[in-house]
């Protein structure tokens, strides 16, 4: 691995590199890289100054704003806080998740397909595809959706059309596009009418068709370059995320199933409520964010990684059928266990697709999807655990209450979080790999970016005033002068400072 | 029954000053007349955007803005390829140009109402100064949005038109001093 490169000896004697912010992944990333005299790396670290206050923001409030409070954090994956507040909401008012009614149970996990599959759609055909059809080192001006929109028009209509579908699911269930309150404690306050499944049911099998097309693309750009795609900012790791009893690819509710880079299981249908007893935090002095790991493991190697790679990694199965035949496809080219690409996440990321879009037409075929037995009522109790598992991953929201219904106590653990340690190792893997040596230039540095992209990082920042996110590419020598500088600015233009 | 204008919002109300953006859409909604216009609020803008402009007769984007000039700015904008690399937002630009490449014809005539805000975290207020361009930012809206003839807005995005400040709509700089 490349844990020599976290911290250099004599880094007052070395040049420092920052891409500050990293692009098209949500919030804020900042890596720094310090090079010695012939430009070797000799420290990477990726920085993510976020989540702090998510804690301070909950805490002080009645439980039953959670599900609508929690939405705010994040204008990306809002849904799924959304849902994972109701999970731990729900044992607030004494009700366990097999006690919610079929219908609730079902709306909720409708909800959450949509969510998945927009959040999906969004990533790979605007965030990712740039990179992956025109070259992680191409042009920049080409590098973004409008040019796959040009250059490649059905995919790039294709994307666009799936993230709407996905909103309209998120929409008919919740009420709105963003900020929806469909989920409440215990329950659901809305089903669905029966012309509305009409309307999802009608577009539904086109989803599906793009869906599967974006797999067999993306295998294509896989395989087109093996070797380097498996190569590429690829690191070993344990792998975690639920599962469903039965073994079978899970997104809304089951148990903690971990494995190692092995594909040995380290954990098994483990109760999520129990995570703090499997799951520790370490904090370290040079990044805001903690560092997760396995406690049966160890600091040293049990950190994880969670998402897409995961998941499709740790299951036995799909339930749904094209979405299985893609993974049996994606799990042999490999030949290991596990499939340990970072690149493919790409590719797993899509095979969820592709399984959200055919679990949203089985599920608007079900009558309970229709149904109005939508709450269930049980004792208070005062400590409530939802986990859930977000398009980037397992997302764990856990709170305590009073007597007075008051938040006391909230512990949030994103996925991206849980990733973090994965994505230095990842960022380090690239600088040492293809950066050392060479000089400098954006299109090389946005290799850096390929690799923390593929875990398509929500760093939860929905703040975006015009105007406010340049990049900055910073070199400073040893002494802390600032020997060159380029912005990139919102429109594209890039300066240079001297 | 597609509105013929868009009113589209975008910010989080609970990040500071990026509620200024929804906030003025609530304002709108209290005391506009919606008969034609269509409120839509979301955190950022993104692909799926330009579907929405679909079948409208003009659009006005209202975002919190850290660079313009004044307390609020309204700006009449072309369909541009977006090289921006962040996700926080798609400039209101690049949806157009979104619309224009899936739809292979020009958008409706699009604006950008930026207001200006300066403080940016979750779980805070808006600022006190932001709140002031809210305000200014508010009414201009709800002359603006009284009429419908992308004539009258060009004037209101281009105060120094000749025929800006006569009668029709309170000119920016004399909501500036309100």
């Amino acid at each position: 691995m490349y844990e020599h490169l976290e911290t250099a000896e004599n880094s007052e004697n070395l040049k420092r590199v920052v891409v500050d912010p990293v692009s098209r992944v949500e919030g804020h990333g900042k890596v720094t890289l310090l090079l010695d005299e012939n430009n070797k790396v000799k420290q990477a670290r990726l920085h993510i100054v976020e989540f702090r206050g998510f804690e301070r923001f909950i805490q002080g409030r009645p439980y039953w704003e959670l599900p609508v409070l929690v939405q705010r954090l994040c204008g990306i994956c809002p849904v799924s806080h959304h849902l994972a507040a109701a999970k731990a909401i729900d044992q607030l008012v004494g009700v366990d998740p097999e006690n919610l009614t079929p219908s609730a149970t079902k709306l909720r996990r409708l909800l959450h397909f949509g969510q998945v599959l927009q959040s999906h759609a969004l990533h790979f055909f605007h965030l990712s595809s740039p990179d992956l059809l025109f070259g992680f080192e191409s042009d920049i001006g080409k590098r973004n959706i409008i040019a796959v929109l040009n250059a490649y028009p059905d995919i790039g209509l294709q994307g666009v059309k799936l993230r709407k579908y996905g909103q309209e699911v998120i929409r008919m269930v919740s009420g709105k596009r963003i900020h929806g309150t469909g989920a409440i404690a215990g329950g659901m306050n809305k089903s669905l009418t029966k012309g509305e499944c009409d309307t999802l049911l009608e577009d539904v099998d086109q989803m599906i068709r793009w869906a599967a097309d974006s797999v067999a693309l993306i295998k294509k750009v896989h395989c087109s370059s093996l070797p380097f795609y498996d190569e590429f900012a690829t690191i070993r790791s344990n792998y975690l995320g639920l599962i469903q009893p039965g073994g079978a690819l899970e997104l809304y509710h089951g148990g903690i199933r971990a494995k190692n880079a092995q594909g040995e299981t380290l954990l098994d249908h483990f109760d999520y409520c129990r995570y703090n007893e499997a799951i520790h935090e370490e904090v370290r002095s040079w990044s805001y964010m903690k560092f997760p790991y396995l406690l049966s493991v160890g600091k040293e190697s049990g950190w994880y990684r969670v998402g897409p790679l995961a998941r499709v990694n740790n299951c036995d199965f799909i339930d749904t059928p094209m979405a299985e035949a893609a993974r049996l496809e994606f799990k042999a080219h490999s030949g290991e266990a596990m499939v340990h690409s970072t690149l493919a996440f790409h590719w797993a990321r899509l095979i969820e697709l592709l399984h959200c879009a055919e679990s949203i037409k089985i599920l608007l075929h079900d009558p309970d999807i229709i149904g109005h037995d939508l709450v269930t009522q049980g004792e208070k109790r005062f400590e409530g655990i939802g986990v859930i598992e977000a398009p980037r991953g397992t997302l764990f929201h856990h709170y305590q209450v009073d007597e007075n219904d008051i938040v006391t106590k909230a512990n949030l653990i994103v996925s991206t979080t849980s990733n973090n340690m994965a994505m230095n190792e990842s960022v380090r893997q690239v600088a040492a790999t293809y950066l050392s040596g060479r000089e400098l230039t954006e299109p090389l540095l946005n290799n850096l970016e390929v690799a923390i992209r593929a875990y398509d990082p929500c760093l939860s920042c929905a703040t975006h005033a015009v105007g406010k996110m340049p990049l900055q590419l910073e070199l400073v020598d040893a002494e802390g002068r600032l020997v060159d500088k380029l912005v990139k600015h919102n429109d594209g233009t890039i300066d240079r400072h001297d | 029954m597609t509105k013929p204008v868009l009113l589209l919002a975008c910010g989080n109300l609970s990040r500071g000053d990026d509620a200024l953006g929804p906030l003025l859409l609530e304002y709108v909604e209290g005391h506009g007349d919606l008969s034609e216009i269509e409120l839509l609020t979301d955190f950022q803008l993104q692909i799926e955007h330009a579907l929405d402009l679909e079948d409208r007769k003009l659009v006005l984007f209202v975002d919190a803005s850290v660079s313009c000039a004044g307390p609020f700015e309204l700006t009449e904008l072309e369909p541009a390829q977006d090289n921006s690399y962040t996700t926080h937002a798609m400039s209101p630009a690049a949806v157009m140009a979104v619309y224009r490449s899936i739809k292979k014809q020009p958008p409706p005539p699009c604006f950008l109402l930026g207001i200006k805000g300066e403080s940016f975290e979750l779980g805070e207020e808006l600022s006190e100064n932001a709140g002031k361009n809210l305000q200014q930012a508010c009414r201009f809206a709800l002359s603006l949005l009284s009429h419908t003839d992308v004539a009258v807005w060009r004037q209101q995005a281009d105060s120094r038109h000749p025929l800006a400040g006569r009668g029709m709509l309170p000119r920016p700089q004399d909501l500036m001093d309100a």
